[in-house]
């Protein structure tokens, strides 16, 4: 996508530098994958039990892909892995995933 | 027709940008077929280098309503890789890519005219005839940003205003200093709508009645509405500061599930 070269984009790339967020910042990545926003799902963990929002989980962001752990144990939730061309999720860190239509 | 790819990118164009404080760059882009968000949600933007490295961060959009016109604040993080050159190198035409509107939990709407908020707690509880405020049966909604997590809280304060909600607003902004505060003349506007208390963490301005430093949990308890009138919470910030913040705030009696958070980095 030449027309949208970014100038001078990234003096240092820290490609290993894992951020932490939260997770709000995977609507988008999930908007590939599924119709609706996940983040506005409820998810019990399995680890401990707790209900909360996908979007107040703790979300460990690298160019990979992201991990995603429970606020109150923070046992791993989720994890999704980017490479090219596919999407690998996996969500065995939740027993269910509860959506208001 | 519109420009929207693989993945839901569209290409968005630099129309203005504006310093809004040493670090932080307001940034106004066009991006046909985006047609408008509601407060509080985010845009991802996606940069690519010459040799095709891509880097994409979500960032908090400032605007909000209809149009194919839409408001980034950016802070510059020394040690990011997107946000420097966002902040400094960007020039108006040049070209990103853009998705969304995103989000749809970290996000305020106001109430639609002549009936109470959805999602209220108590319906019915207004008793016809009573001397209830005006506000009454509408949910109060406390704001609480620290640096540029005001972002997403001055795209509510915004939303509110454009609305002429009756919700009652109510913004504590804790920023290092003056200088660092981001959209300064806008919250201080006279005939305000929203109730704002500024904590400066690190320079005072002169004759500042109160010493540098970050909001003791008493002085948080008495800037912000109280547990009791149930209000919906919306923290934002850098991580420390979002769960500091928010264990005071359940530890003082508020509900966790009222208490919104989202916290950044990673710049």
């Amino acid at each position: 996508m030449a027309a949208h070269t970014s100038r001078n984009m990234s003096p240092s790339r820290n490609v290993s530098g894992s951020s932490v967020l939260d997770g709000n910042v995977l609507a988008g990545p999930l908007a590939e994958l599924f119709a609706f926003d996940v983040t506005t799902a409820r998810e019990r963990c399995a680890s401990c039990g707790d209900v909360e929002a996908l979007a107040s989980a703790i979300v460990y962001s690298s160019p990979m892909g992201w991990v995603v752990r429970c606020p109150t144990c923070e046992d791993v939730l989720m994890v999704m892995v980017r490479t090219a061309g596919r999407y690998s999720l996996t969500a065995r860190g939740m027993t269910w995933l509860r959506v208001d239509r | 027709m519109t420009t929207r790819g693989v993945g839901g990118w569209r290409i968005g164009v630099v129309a203005e940008t504006r310093m809004l404080t040493p670090s932080g760059r307001s940034i106004l882009l066009e991006v046909p077929g985006w047609s408008g968000n509601i407060a509080g949600q985010h845009a991802d933007v996606r940069l690519t280098a010459e040799d095709g490295y891509q880097a994409v961060r979500s960032y908090s959009l400032a605007s909000v309503g209809v149009g194919d016109q839409l408001e980034l604040a950016v802070d510059r993080l020394p040690d990011g890789e997107v946000s420097p050159y966002l902040v400094d190198d960007l020039r108006i035409g040049d070209q990103l890519e853009v998705r969304g509107p995103l989000g749809g939990w970290f996000v305020w709407a106001p109430e639609q005219p002549g009936s109470a908020q959805p999602g209220s707690a108590q319906p019915g509880s207004a008793q016809p005839g009573s001397a209830q405020p005006s506000s009454a049966g509408v949910e109060p909604v406390q704001l609480i940003g620290g640096g540029s997590g005001i972002v997403p809280l001055i795209a509510m304060i915004r939303s509110h205003r454009a609305a002429g909600s009756r919700t009652p607003f109510r913004l504590l902004y804790s920023v290092r200093s003056p200088d660092d505060a981001f959209f300064r003349n806008e919250l201080e506007q006279p005939g305000d709508d929203v109730s704002v208390t500024v904590f400066y963490t690190r320079r005072v301005p002169d004759a500042w009645p109160r010493p540098p430093g970050r909001a003791t949990e008493a002085e948080l308890a008495a800037a912000t509405i109280p547990a009791a009138q149930h209000p919906t919470v919306f923290v934002c910030g850098p991580t420390g500061f979002v769960e500091a913040t928010a264990r005071a705030l359940v530890a003082q009696g508020h509900d966790p599930h009222r208490v919104k958070t989202e916290r950044f980095g990673g710049g």
